[in-house]
Protein backbone atom coordinates (compact mmCIF):
# COMPACT_ATOMS: atom_id res chain seq x y z
CA UNK A 1 0.00 0.00 0.00
CA UNK A 2 2.71 2.50 1.09
CA UNK A 3 4.26 1.82 -2.71
CA UNK A 4 1.04 2.79 -4.30
CA UNK A 5 0.96 5.84 -2.08
CA UNK A 6 4.28 6.81 -3.52
CA UNK A 7 3.38 6.12 -7.10
CA UNK A 8 0.10 7.73 -7.22
CA UNK A 9 2.29 11.30 -6.00
CA UNK A 10 2.64 11.27 -10.18
CA UNK A 11 -0.98 11.34 -10.79
CA UNK A 12 -1.58 14.05 -8.19
CA UNK A 13 0.97 16.16 -9.68
CA UNK A 14 0.02 15.23 -13.32
CA UNK A 15 -4.16 16.34 -11.90
CA UNK A 16 -2.41 19.62 -10.56
CA UNK A 17 -1.09 20.45 -13.60
CA UNK A 18 -3.87 20.04 -15.67
CA UNK A 19 -6.10 21.50 -13.69
CA UNK A 20 -3.78 24.64 -13.86
CA UNK A 21 -3.88 24.50 -17.61
CA UNK A 22 -7.47 24.03 -17.53
CA UNK A 23 -8.38 26.74 -15.77
CA UNK A 24 -6.04 29.27 -16.84
CA UNK A 25 -5.79 28.90 -20.48
CA UNK A 26 -9.73 27.41 -21.27
CA UNK A 27 -11.21 29.29 -19.00
CA UNK A 28 -9.41 32.47 -17.57
CA UNK A 29 -8.01 33.55 -20.89
CA UNK A 30 -11.46 33.56 -22.75
CA UNK A 31 -12.84 36.13 -19.89
CA UNK A 32 -9.96 38.29 -20.17
CA UNK A 33 -10.58 38.43 -23.66
CA UNK A 34 -14.36 39.26 -23.35
CA UNK A 35 -15.44 43.00 -22.37
CA UNK A 36 -17.96 42.07 -19.82
CA UNK A 37 -16.72 43.28 -16.32
CA UNK A 38 -18.83 40.33 -14.67
CA UNK A 39 -16.23 37.70 -16.35
CA UNK A 40 -13.39 39.41 -15.11
CA UNK A 41 -13.43 38.71 -11.38
CA UNK A 42 -13.74 34.79 -12.03
CA UNK A 43 -11.05 34.85 -14.76
CA UNK A 44 -8.61 36.93 -11.88
CA UNK A 45 -9.45 34.50 -9.37
CA UNK A 46 -8.81 31.32 -11.41
CA UNK A 47 -5.86 32.54 -12.71
CA UNK A 48 -4.64 33.82 -8.92
CA UNK A 49 -5.95 31.95 -6.72
CA UNK A 50 -7.79 28.78 -7.89
CA UNK A 51 -4.68 27.95 -9.61
CA UNK A 52 -2.06 28.62 -7.57
CA UNK A 53 -3.90 26.90 -4.87
CA UNK A 54 -4.14 23.56 -6.94
CA UNK A 55 -1.09 23.31 -8.82
CA UNK A 56 1.00 24.66 -6.12
CA UNK A 57 -0.62 22.19 -3.53
CA UNK A 58 -1.19 19.09 -5.41
CA UNK A 59 2.47 19.63 -6.72
CA UNK A 60 3.49 19.71 -2.68
CA UNK A 61 1.40 16.85 -1.61
CA UNK A 62 2.20 14.80 -4.73
CA UNK A 63 5.96 15.64 -4.48
CA UNK A 64 5.44 14.37 -0.40
CA UNK A 65 3.66 11.19 -1.49
CA UNK A 66 6.68 9.87 -4.00
CA UNK A 67 9.14 11.10 -0.94
CA UNK A 68 6.75 8.28 1.22
CA UNK A 69 6.12 11.31 4.05
CA UNK A 70 2.26 9.92 3.97
CA UNK A 71 3.56 5.99 4.31
CA UNK A 72 1.80 4.33 7.64
CA UNK A 73 4.77 1.98 8.15
CA UNK B 1 -8.38 16.11 30.11
CA UNK B 2 -6.83 16.38 33.57
CA UNK B 3 -9.93 18.70 34.45
CA UNK B 4 -13.22 16.83 34.05
CA UNK B 5 -15.67 19.32 32.66
CA UNK B 6 -19.13 19.31 34.09
CA UNK B 7 -22.22 18.32 31.50
CA UNK B 8 -23.36 21.05 32.47
CA UNK B 9 -20.72 23.36 31.78
CA UNK B 10 -20.26 21.41 28.76
CA UNK B 11 -23.49 21.95 27.10
CA UNK B 12 -22.94 25.53 28.10
CA UNK B 13 -19.67 25.07 26.17
CA UNK B 14 -21.49 23.64 22.91
CA UNK B 15 -24.77 26.17 23.00
CA UNK B 16 -22.39 29.57 23.18
CA UNK B 17 -20.52 28.31 20.65
CA UNK B 18 -22.84 26.77 18.32
CA UNK B 19 -25.42 29.73 19.20
CA UNK B 20 -22.15 32.00 17.85
CA UNK B 21 -21.41 30.30 14.72
CA UNK B 22 -25.43 29.88 13.76
CA UNK B 23 -25.75 33.69 14.28
CA UNK B 24 -22.68 34.30 11.72
CA UNK B 25 -23.89 31.73 9.06
CA UNK B 26 -27.30 33.40 9.27
CA UNK B 27 -25.80 37.17 8.64
CA UNK B 28 -23.27 35.78 5.93
CA UNK B 29 -26.61 34.35 4.40
CA UNK B 30 -28.86 36.62 4.10
CA UNK B 31 -26.46 38.91 1.71
CA UNK B 32 -26.69 36.33 -0.78
CA UNK B 33 -30.37 35.77 -0.01
CA UNK B 34 -31.00 39.21 -0.96
CA UNK B 35 -28.24 39.60 -3.14
CA UNK B 36 -31.53 40.77 -6.10
CA UNK B 37 -32.13 43.13 -4.22
CA UNK B 38 -28.95 44.28 -3.32
CA UNK B 39 -28.11 44.87 -6.61
CA UNK B 40 -31.03 46.99 -7.53
CA UNK B 41 -30.13 49.09 -4.28
CA UNK B 42 -26.35 49.80 -4.56
CA UNK B 43 -24.87 48.20 -7.70
CA UNK B 44 -27.03 49.40 -11.09
CA UNK B 45 -26.70 47.49 -13.64
CA UNK B 46 -26.69 49.90 -16.35
CA UNK B 47 -23.28 51.14 -14.53
CA UNK B 48 -20.55 48.51 -15.61
CA UNK B 49 -18.32 49.60 -12.80
CA UNK B 50 -20.67 49.16 -10.13
CA UNK B 51 -21.64 45.97 -11.90
CA UNK B 52 -17.38 44.51 -11.12
CA UNK B 53 -17.92 45.38 -7.89
CA UNK B 54 -21.24 43.76 -7.30
CA UNK B 55 -19.33 40.39 -8.51
CA UNK B 56 -16.59 40.82 -6.31
CA UNK B 57 -19.02 41.54 -3.51
CA UNK B 58 -19.87 38.36 -4.43
CA UNK B 59 -17.46 36.31 -4.85
CA UNK B 60 -14.62 37.69 -3.18
CA UNK B 61 -15.95 38.33 0.19
CA UNK B 62 -18.20 34.94 -0.21
CA UNK B 63 -15.19 32.39 -0.67
CA UNK B 64 -11.76 34.22 -1.61
CA UNK B 65 -11.18 36.03 1.79
CA UNK B 66 -12.78 33.41 4.39
CA UNK B 67 -9.11 31.74 3.99
CA UNK B 68 -7.44 35.04 4.74
CA UNK B 69 -9.86 35.13 7.41
CA UNK B 70 -9.00 31.55 8.69
CA UNK B 71 -5.46 32.81 8.68
CA UNK B 72 -5.64 36.03 10.58
CA UNK B 73 -8.06 34.82 13.41
CA UNK B 74 -6.47 30.97 13.57
CA UNK B 75 -2.94 32.69 14.15
CA UNK B 76 -4.13 34.88 16.54
CA UNK B 77 -6.43 31.97 18.55
CA UNK B 78 -3.28 30.07 18.99
CA UNK B 79 -1.38 32.85 20.01
CA UNK B 80 -4.06 34.74 22.23
CA UNK B 81 -6.92 32.26 22.81
CA UNK B 82 -9.88 30.73 21.43
CA UNK B 83 -12.46 32.65 23.49
CA UNK B 84 -11.33 36.03 22.45
CA UNK B 85 -10.66 35.43 19.24
CA UNK B 86 -13.80 34.11 18.30
CA UNK B 87 -16.12 36.91 20.60
CA UNK B 88 -14.02 39.28 18.10
CA UNK B 89 -15.05 37.70 14.73
CA UNK B 90 -18.56 37.51 16.31
CA UNK B 91 -18.70 41.41 17.07
CA UNK B 92 -16.87 42.04 13.27
CA UNK B 93 -19.59 39.80 11.89
CA UNK B 94 -22.00 41.49 13.73
CA UNK B 95 -21.54 44.89 13.38
CA UNK B 96 -20.84 44.72 9.34
CA UNK B 97 -24.39 43.03 8.98
CA UNK B 98 -26.07 45.67 10.86
CA UNK B 99 -24.53 48.37 9.08
CA UNK B 100 -24.92 46.88 5.61
CA UNK B 101 -28.98 47.32 6.63
CA UNK B 102 -27.86 51.06 7.23
CA UNK B 103 -25.79 52.15 4.46
CA UNK B 104 -27.85 54.68 1.93
CA UNK B 105 -28.71 53.47 -1.10
CA UNK B 106 -26.71 54.07 -4.91
CA UNK B 107 -28.89 56.90 -5.92
CA UNK B 108 -28.42 58.71 -2.49
CA UNK B 109 -24.76 58.66 -1.62
CA UNK B 110 -23.40 57.53 -5.42
CA UNK B 111 -20.02 55.23 -5.19
CA UNK B 112 -19.80 55.48 -1.60
CA UNK B 113 -22.64 52.59 -1.59
CA UNK B 114 -21.19 49.98 -3.50
CA UNK B 115 -17.36 50.48 -1.78
CA UNK B 116 -19.00 50.43 1.88
CA UNK B 117 -21.00 47.53 1.22
CA UNK B 118 -18.14 45.42 -0.36
CA UNK B 119 -16.20 46.49 2.46
CA UNK B 120 -18.38 45.02 5.03
CA UNK B 121 -18.64 42.23 2.67
CA UNK B 122 -15.00 41.39 3.07
CA UNK B 123 -15.27 42.12 6.68
CA UNK B 124 -18.33 39.48 7.00
CA UNK B 125 -15.98 37.17 4.92
CA UNK B 126 -13.06 37.26 7.03
CA UNK B 127 -15.12 37.07 10.81
CA UNK B 128 -16.23 33.72 9.63
CA UNK B 129 -13.02 32.87 8.28
CA UNK B 130 -12.17 33.17 11.86
CA UNK B 131 -15.11 32.05 13.56
CA UNK B 132 -15.77 28.19 12.55
CA UNK B 133 -12.29 26.79 13.26
CA UNK B 134 -12.63 28.68 16.69
CA UNK B 135 -15.77 27.10 17.86
CA UNK B 136 -14.91 23.88 16.15
CA UNK B 137 -11.47 23.99 18.25
CA UNK B 138 -13.42 25.50 21.42
CA UNK B 139 -15.97 22.67 21.69
CA UNK B 140 -13.63 19.58 20.81
CA UNK B 141 -10.88 21.21 23.50
CA UNK B 142 -13.84 20.76 26.07
CA UNK B 143 -15.14 17.37 25.01
CA UNK B 144 -14.82 14.33 26.95
CA UNK B 145 -12.49 12.08 24.62
CA UNK B 146 -14.46 9.05 22.54
CA UNK B 147 -17.53 12.51 22.13
CA UNK B 148 -15.43 14.73 19.98
CA UNK B 149 -17.55 13.60 16.76
CA UNK B 150 -20.84 14.38 18.69
CA UNK B 151 -19.93 17.51 20.66
CA UNK B 152 -18.62 19.16 17.47
CA UNK B 153 -21.36 18.12 15.55
CA UNK B 154 -23.79 20.73 16.84
CA UNK B 155 -21.42 22.93 15.62
CA UNK B 156 -21.98 21.25 11.98
CA UNK B 157 -25.76 21.98 12.32
CA UNK B 158 -25.11 26.18 12.56
CA UNK B 159 -24.06 26.05 8.93
CA UNK B 160 -27.51 24.59 7.86
CA UNK B 161 -29.66 26.30 10.47
CA UNK B 162 -28.34 29.36 9.84
CA UNK B 163 -29.41 29.50 6.35
CA UNK B 164 -32.74 27.36 7.00
CA UNK B 165 -33.26 30.72 9.83
CA UNK B 166 -32.26 33.30 7.13
CA UNK B 167 -34.54 31.69 4.73
CA UNK B 168 -37.01 32.06 7.66
CA UNK B 169 -36.42 35.32 8.57
CA UNK B 170 -36.39 36.85 5.23
CA UNK B 171 -39.74 34.92 4.23
CA UNK B 172 -41.52 36.56 7.06
CA UNK B 173 -40.14 39.63 7.09
CA UNK B 174 -41.57 39.51 3.35
CA UNK B 175 -45.24 38.29 3.93
CA UNK B 176 -45.62 41.10 6.56
CA UNK B 177 -45.60 43.80 4.44
CA UNK B 178 -46.50 44.48 0.85
CA UNK B 179 -43.85 43.74 -2.49
CA UNK B 180 -43.20 47.31 -2.48
CA UNK B 181 -42.64 47.78 1.46
CA UNK B 182 -39.82 45.17 1.79
CA UNK B 183 -38.38 45.98 -2.18
CA UNK B 184 -38.28 50.05 -0.53
CA UNK B 185 -37.10 49.23 3.24
CA UNK B 186 -38.01 46.00 4.34
CA UNK B 187 -35.20 44.06 3.07
CA UNK B 188 -33.18 46.01 5.51
CA UNK B 189 -34.78 44.71 8.88
CA UNK B 190 -33.26 40.99 8.53
CA UNK B 191 -29.52 42.77 8.31
CA UNK B 192 -31.10 44.97 11.26
CA UNK B 193 -32.05 42.52 13.68
CA UNK B 194 -29.19 40.44 13.52
CA UNK B 195 -27.56 43.35 16.35
CA UNK B 196 -29.73 42.01 18.80
CA UNK B 197 -28.86 38.15 17.96
CA UNK B 198 -25.21 38.68 18.07
CA UNK B 199 -25.23 40.76 21.60
CA UNK B 200 -27.55 38.16 23.15
CA UNK B 201 -24.73 35.68 22.03
CA UNK B 202 -21.95 38.25 22.86
CA UNK B 203 -22.93 38.04 26.44
CA UNK B 204 -23.66 34.23 26.66
CA UNK B 205 -19.70 33.73 25.10
CA UNK B 206 -18.48 36.89 27.64
CA UNK B 207 -18.75 34.26 30.43
CA UNK B 208 -17.39 31.26 29.20
CA UNK B 209 -13.61 30.33 29.78
CA UNK B 210 -10.70 29.31 27.78
CA UNK B 211 -10.63 26.07 26.88
CA UNK B 212 -8.83 24.27 29.23
CA UNK B 213 -6.48 22.48 26.59
CA UNK B 214 -5.09 25.77 25.48
CA UNK B 215 -4.97 27.13 28.87
CA UNK B 216 -3.05 24.00 29.73
CA UNK B 217 -0.73 24.52 27.08
CA UNK B 218 -0.30 28.42 27.86
CA UNK B 219 0.19 27.62 31.36
CA UNK B 220 2.98 25.14 30.27
CA UNK B 221 4.70 27.74 28.08
CA UNK B 222 3.65 25.12 24.94
CA UNK B 223 2.20 28.11 22.64
CA UNK B 224 4.23 28.73 20.00
CA UNK B 225 4.99 32.21 18.89
CA UNK B 226 4.17 31.89 15.56
CA UNK B 227 1.71 29.57 14.08
CA UNK B 228 1.58 30.26 10.75
CA UNK B 229 5.27 29.58 10.27
CA UNK B 230 4.60 26.12 12.40
CA UNK B 231 1.98 24.94 10.77
CA UNK B 232 2.86 25.62 6.52
CA UNK B 233 6.61 26.34 7.42
CA UNK B 234 7.05 22.91 9.22
CA UNK B 235 6.79 19.40 6.52
CA UNK B 236 5.59 17.60 9.43
CA UNK B 237 2.41 19.73 9.93
CA UNK B 238 2.04 21.24 6.46
CA UNK B 239 1.30 17.79 5.10
CA UNK B 240 -1.36 16.96 7.18
CA UNK B 241 -2.71 20.65 5.78
CA UNK B 242 -2.56 19.53 2.67
CA UNK B 243 -4.19 15.81 3.34
CA UNK B 244 -6.66 17.76 4.95
CA UNK B 245 -7.63 19.98 2.15
CA UNK B 246 -6.97 17.35 -0.52
CA UNK B 247 -8.69 14.35 0.96
CA UNK B 248 -11.33 15.41 3.10
CA UNK B 249 -12.67 19.06 2.91
CA UNK B 250 -12.40 19.42 -0.88
CA UNK B 251 -14.65 16.51 -1.45
CA UNK B 252 -17.10 17.66 1.65
CA UNK B 253 -17.32 21.03 0.27
CA UNK B 254 -17.87 20.23 -3.02
CA UNK B 255 -20.71 18.19 -1.47
CA UNK B 256 -22.12 20.44 0.63
CA UNK B 257 -22.38 23.00 -2.04
CA UNK B 258 -23.99 20.94 -4.71
CA UNK B 259 -26.58 19.80 -1.66
CA UNK B 260 -27.56 23.43 -0.38
CA UNK B 261 -26.95 25.75 -2.83
CA UNK B 262 -26.73 24.31 -6.62
CA UNK B 263 -30.10 22.27 -5.58
CA UNK B 264 -31.62 25.61 -4.62
CA UNK B 265 -30.34 27.13 -8.02
CA UNK B 266 -30.85 24.57 -10.29
CA UNK B 267 -34.57 24.33 -8.96
CA UNK B 268 -34.95 28.26 -9.70
CA UNK B 269 -32.72 29.12 -13.33
CA UNK B 270 -32.86 25.44 -14.18
CA UNK B 271 -36.56 23.73 -13.15
CA UNK B 272 -37.75 27.42 -13.34
CA UNK B 273 -39.62 26.92 -10.08
CA UNK B 274 -41.37 29.83 -8.77
CA UNK B 275 -39.08 32.08 -5.81
CA UNK B 276 -41.26 31.33 -2.71
CA UNK B 277 -41.52 27.88 -4.08
CA UNK B 278 -38.25 26.82 -4.02
CA UNK B 279 -37.28 28.20 -0.86
CA UNK B 280 -40.04 26.14 0.63
CA UNK B 281 -38.81 23.07 -0.79
CA UNK B 282 -35.09 23.81 0.43
CA UNK B 283 -36.04 24.87 3.78
CA UNK B 284 -38.18 21.70 4.91
CA UNK B 285 -35.54 19.55 3.13
CA UNK B 286 -33.09 21.30 5.31
CA UNK B 287 -35.19 21.15 8.65
CA UNK B 288 -35.73 17.24 8.25
CA UNK B 289 -31.99 16.66 7.43
CA UNK B 290 -30.57 18.47 9.86
CA UNK B 291 -30.66 16.00 12.90
CA UNK B 292 -28.33 14.12 10.70
CA UNK B 293 -25.70 15.79 11.37
CA UNK B 294 -25.47 15.10 15.26
CA UNK B 295 -26.53 11.45 13.97
CA UNK B 296 -23.18 10.93 11.40
CA UNK B 297 -21.29 13.04 14.25
CA UNK B 298 -22.17 10.13 16.98
CA UNK B 299 -21.50 7.28 14.73
CA UNK B 300 -18.51 8.58 13.68
CA UNK B 301 -17.23 8.24 17.52
CA UNK B 302 -18.15 4.52 16.87
CA UNK B 303 -16.96 4.10 13.70
CA UNK B 304 -14.70 6.39 12.64
CA UNK B 305 -14.45 9.80 11.10
CA UNK B 306 -13.04 8.61 7.65
CA UNK B 307 -15.91 6.12 6.74
CA UNK B 308 -18.73 8.06 7.08
CA UNK B 309 -17.39 11.45 5.06
CA UNK B 310 -15.52 8.98 2.32
CA UNK B 311 -19.20 7.01 2.25
CA UNK B 312 -20.73 10.32 1.75
CA UNK B 313 -18.50 11.45 -0.33
CA UNK B 314 -18.88 8.40 -3.12
CA UNK B 315 -22.64 7.99 -2.82
CA UNK B 316 -22.80 11.22 -4.02
CA UNK B 317 -20.71 11.42 -6.39
CA UNK B 318 -22.55 8.47 -7.68
CA UNK B 319 -26.19 9.22 -7.32
CA UNK B 320 -25.98 13.08 -8.49
CA UNK B 321 -26.74 12.80 -12.04
CA UNK B 322 -30.10 10.46 -11.54
CA UNK B 323 -31.15 13.43 -8.92
CA UNK B 324 -30.93 16.04 -10.96
CA UNK B 325 -31.84 13.99 -13.90
CA UNK B 326 -35.14 13.29 -11.80
CA UNK B 327 -35.42 17.06 -10.48
CA UNK B 328 -35.36 18.20 -13.88
CA UNK B 329 -38.37 15.43 -15.25
CA UNK B 330 -40.56 16.08 -11.89
CA UNK B 331 -40.74 19.76 -12.90
CA UNK B 332 -40.58 19.46 -16.72
CA UNK B 333 -43.84 20.88 -17.65
CA UNK B 334 -43.73 18.12 -20.76
CA UNK B 335 -44.55 15.30 -18.58
CA UNK B 336 -47.53 16.41 -17.41
CA UNK B 337 -51.10 16.18 -18.40
CA UNK B 338 -52.39 19.86 -19.51
CA UNK B 339 -55.66 20.93 -18.24
CA UNK B 340 -56.52 22.41 -22.33
CA UNK B 341 -60.02 24.34 -21.08
CA UNK B 342 -58.07 26.34 -18.16
CA UNK B 343 -55.33 28.09 -20.81
CA UNK B 344 -55.41 31.76 -20.77
CA UNK B 345 -53.63 33.70 -23.23
CA UNK B 346 -53.17 37.56 -22.48
CA UNK B 347 -51.63 40.16 -25.04
CA UNK B 348 -51.19 43.56 -24.24
CA UNK B 349 -48.93 46.56 -25.54
CA UNK B 350 -47.02 48.16 -21.97
CA UNK B 351 -44.72 51.43 -22.39
CA UNK B 352 -41.58 51.24 -20.45
CA UNK B 353 -41.46 54.17 -17.88
CA UNK B 354 -37.82 54.96 -17.87
CA UNK B 355 -36.98 54.24 -21.83
CA UNK B 356 -40.40 54.78 -23.41
CA UNK B 357 -40.09 51.91 -25.72
CA UNK B 358 -43.25 49.95 -26.60
CA UNK B 359 -43.29 45.96 -25.94
CA UNK B 360 -46.08 43.93 -26.98
CA UNK B 361 -46.43 41.41 -23.73
CA UNK B 362 -48.26 38.29 -24.16
CA UNK B 363 -49.03 36.39 -20.81
CA UNK B 364 -49.60 32.76 -20.67
CA UNK B 365 -50.82 30.36 -18.08
CA UNK B 366 -50.82 26.97 -18.23
CA UNK B 367 -52.68 24.44 -15.79
CA UNK B 368 -52.04 20.71 -15.55
CA UNK B 369 -54.21 17.85 -14.02
CA UNK B 370 -51.72 17.33 -11.19
CA UNK B 371 -51.93 20.51 -9.67
CA UNK B 372 -48.78 22.60 -11.35
CA UNK B 373 -49.43 26.13 -13.07
CA UNK B 374 -46.72 27.22 -15.87
CA UNK B 375 -46.56 30.95 -16.56
CA UNK B 376 -44.65 32.37 -19.05
CA UNK B 377 -44.47 36.03 -19.74
CA UNK B 378 -42.95 36.90 -23.02
CA UNK B 379 -41.87 40.65 -23.90
CA UNK B 380 -41.13 42.05 -27.71
CA UNK B 381 -40.46 45.26 -28.55
CA UNK B 382 -43.13 47.15 -30.56
CA UNK B 383 -41.09 47.35 -34.07
CA UNK B 384 -38.66 44.70 -33.55
CA UNK B 385 -36.09 43.76 -36.27
CA UNK B 386 -36.35 39.73 -37.36
CA UNK B 387 -33.12 39.89 -35.17
CA UNK B 388 -34.29 40.86 -31.85
CA UNK B 389 -34.71 38.23 -28.85
CA UNK B 390 -37.74 38.07 -26.92
CA UNK B 391 -37.65 38.44 -23.22
CA UNK B 392 -39.15 35.19 -22.17
CA UNK B 393 -39.34 34.98 -18.08
CA UNK B 394 -41.36 31.47 -17.27
CA UNK B 395 -42.16 30.45 -13.71
CA UNK B 396 -43.54 26.75 -12.58
CA UNK B 397 -45.58 26.53 -9.50
CA UNK B 398 -45.33 22.52 -9.01
CA UNK B 399 -48.13 20.84 -7.52
CA UNK B 400 -48.30 18.65 -4.06
CA UNK B 401 -46.53 15.67 -5.50
CA UNK B 402 -43.82 17.31 -7.46
CA UNK B 403 -43.35 19.11 -4.35
CA UNK B 404 -42.81 16.57 -2.26
CA UNK B 405 -41.16 14.46 -4.37
CA UNK B 406 -38.58 17.63 -4.94
CA UNK B 407 -38.42 17.76 -1.40
CA UNK B 408 -37.60 14.15 -1.10
CA UNK B 409 -34.68 14.34 -3.59
CA UNK B 410 -33.08 17.79 -1.89
CA UNK B 411 -33.61 15.55 1.69
CA UNK B 412 -31.46 12.90 -0.25
CA UNK B 413 -28.76 15.29 -0.89
CA UNK B 414 -28.81 16.93 2.57
CA UNK B 415 -27.97 13.75 4.00
CA UNK B 416 -25.13 13.32 1.89
CA UNK B 417 -24.12 16.85 3.09
CA UNK B 418 -24.49 15.74 6.96
CA UNK B 419 -22.43 12.52 6.15
CA UNK B 420 -19.47 14.42 4.96
CA UNK B 421 -19.98 17.54 7.50
CA UNK B 422 -21.01 16.50 10.23
CA UNK B 423 -17.69 14.49 11.66
CA UNK B 424 -15.46 16.87 9.56
CA UNK B 425 -14.87 19.25 13.06
CA UNK B 426 -13.57 16.31 14.89
CA UNK B 427 -11.95 15.12 11.96
CA UNK B 428 -9.87 18.18 11.39
CA UNK B 429 -8.89 19.43 15.26
CA UNK B 430 -8.10 15.73 15.65
CA UNK B 431 -5.16 16.24 12.80
CA UNK B 432 -3.03 18.69 14.88
CA UNK B 433 -1.32 20.14 17.98
CA UNK B 434 -3.17 22.58 20.48
CA UNK B 435 -0.45 24.76 20.01
CA UNK B 436 -1.24 25.31 15.76
CA UNK B 437 -4.68 23.78 15.65
CA UNK B 438 -6.83 26.83 15.17
CA UNK B 439 -4.40 28.23 12.84
CA UNK B 440 -3.85 24.41 10.90
CA UNK B 441 -7.61 23.23 10.64
CA UNK B 442 -9.24 26.59 9.58
CA UNK B 443 -7.27 26.88 6.55
CA UNK B 444 -8.03 24.17 4.83
CA UNK B 445 -11.36 24.15 6.04
CA UNK B 446 -12.29 27.45 4.11
CA UNK B 447 -9.99 26.89 1.16
CA UNK B 448 -12.40 22.98 0.75
CA UNK B 449 -15.72 25.06 1.56
CA UNK B 450 -14.99 28.65 0.34
CA UNK B 451 -13.06 28.44 -2.64
CA UNK B 452 -13.83 24.49 -3.79
CA UNK B 453 -17.16 24.56 -2.61
CA UNK B 454 -18.03 28.54 -3.22
CA UNK B 455 -17.09 28.01 -6.43
CA UNK B 456 -19.28 25.60 -7.26
CA UNK B 457 -22.33 27.63 -8.60
CA UNK B 458 -20.33 29.79 -11.44
CA UNK B 459 -18.39 26.89 -12.70
CA UNK B 460 -21.18 24.41 -12.40
CA UNK B 461 -23.54 26.71 -14.78
CA UNK B 462 -20.29 27.47 -17.17
CA UNK B 463 -20.36 24.16 -17.61
CA UNK B 464 -23.94 23.93 -18.19
CA UNK B 465 -24.09 26.39 -20.46
CA UNK B 466 -20.96 25.73 -22.47
CA UNK B 467 -22.93 22.19 -22.90
CA UNK B 468 -26.33 24.38 -24.44
CA UNK B 469 -24.49 26.32 -26.57
CA UNK B 470 -22.63 23.22 -28.09
CA UNK B 471 -26.00 21.76 -28.84
CA UNK B 472 -27.28 24.99 -30.16
CA UNK B 473 -24.17 25.37 -32.41
CA UNK B 474 -24.75 21.33 -33.55
CA UNK B 475 -28.27 22.13 -33.89
CA UNK B 476 -27.88 25.16 -36.26
CA UNK B 477 -25.57 23.14 -38.24
CA UNK B 478 -27.46 19.88 -38.61
CA UNK B 479 -24.89 17.93 -36.45
CA UNK B 480 -26.15 15.38 -33.89
CA UNK B 481 -26.31 17.39 -30.43
CA UNK B 482 -23.21 16.49 -28.62
CA UNK B 483 -24.91 16.51 -25.36
CA UNK B 484 -27.97 14.60 -24.47
CA UNK B 485 -28.74 15.96 -21.26
CA UNK B 486 -26.86 19.75 -21.37
CA UNK B 487 -28.66 20.67 -17.66
CA UNK B 488 -26.66 17.90 -16.52
CA UNK B 489 -23.40 19.36 -17.33
CA UNK B 490 -22.30 20.98 -14.55
CA UNK B 491 -22.14 18.36 -12.13
CA UNK B 492 -19.20 17.00 -13.38
CA UNK B 493 -17.48 19.91 -11.04
CA UNK B 494 -18.40 18.17 -7.70
CA UNK B 495 -17.94 14.12 -9.44
CA UNK B 496 -14.67 15.14 -10.48
CA UNK B 497 -13.57 17.55 -7.36
CA UNK B 498 -15.26 14.62 -4.75
CA UNK B 499 -13.59 11.64 -6.72
CA UNK B 500 -10.19 12.58 -6.68
CA UNK B 501 -11.09 14.01 -2.85
CA UNK B 502 -12.48 10.47 -2.26
CA UNK B 503 -9.62 8.41 -3.98
CA UNK B 504 -7.07 10.43 -1.49
CA UNK B 505 -8.76 9.96 1.16
CA UNK B 506 -8.78 6.51 0.69
CA UNK B 507 -5.31 6.05 0.19
CA UNK B 508 -3.60 8.08 2.48
CA UNK B 509 -5.68 9.29 5.67
CA UNK B 510 -5.22 6.95 8.51
CA UNK B 511 -8.62 6.13 9.66
CA UNK B 512 -7.67 5.29 13.48
CA UNK B 513 -9.29 8.09 15.83
CA UNK B 514 -6.44 10.44 17.42
CA UNK B 515 -5.89 11.56 20.90
CA UNK B 516 -6.40 15.43 20.51
CA UNK B 517 -4.77 15.58 24.35
CA UNK B 518 -1.36 15.48 22.80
Amino acid sequence: MDFLRRILGIIWISIGLWAGYYLVISQAIPKFESSAPEDMVPAIIYTFILAPIIVGGMFVFGWYAIKGEYNQK
Amino acid sequence: MDQKISKKKLWGVIGASSVGTLIEWYDFYIFGSLATIIATKFFPIDNPTAGFLSTLATFAAGFVVRPFGALFFGRLGDLIGRKYTFMVTLLIMGFSTFAIGLIPGYETIGFFAPILVLLLRLLQGLALGGEYGGAATYVAEHAEPGKRGLRTSWIQTTATAGLFISLFVILAVKHSMTKESFEDWGWRVPFLISIVMVGVSYFIRKNMDESPMFQKAKDEGKTVANPLKESFGKKLNFKFVLLALFGAAMGQGVVWYTGQFYALSFLQKVCNIEFDQTNYIIAIALMAGTGFFVFFGWLSDKIGRKPIILAGMLIAILSYRSIYDKMYATSDVSNKEEIAAKTIIKTETVVDAKTQQAFFVTKTTKSYKDGTTFNEEKKVKVNAASTDVPMIKQSILVGSTSFWTLIALVFVQVIFVTMVYGPIAAFLVELFPTAIRYTSMSLPYHIGNGIFGGLLPVVASSLAIKASLANQAAKVAGKALPYDKPYLEGLWYPIIIGGISFAIGLIYINGKDKNIND
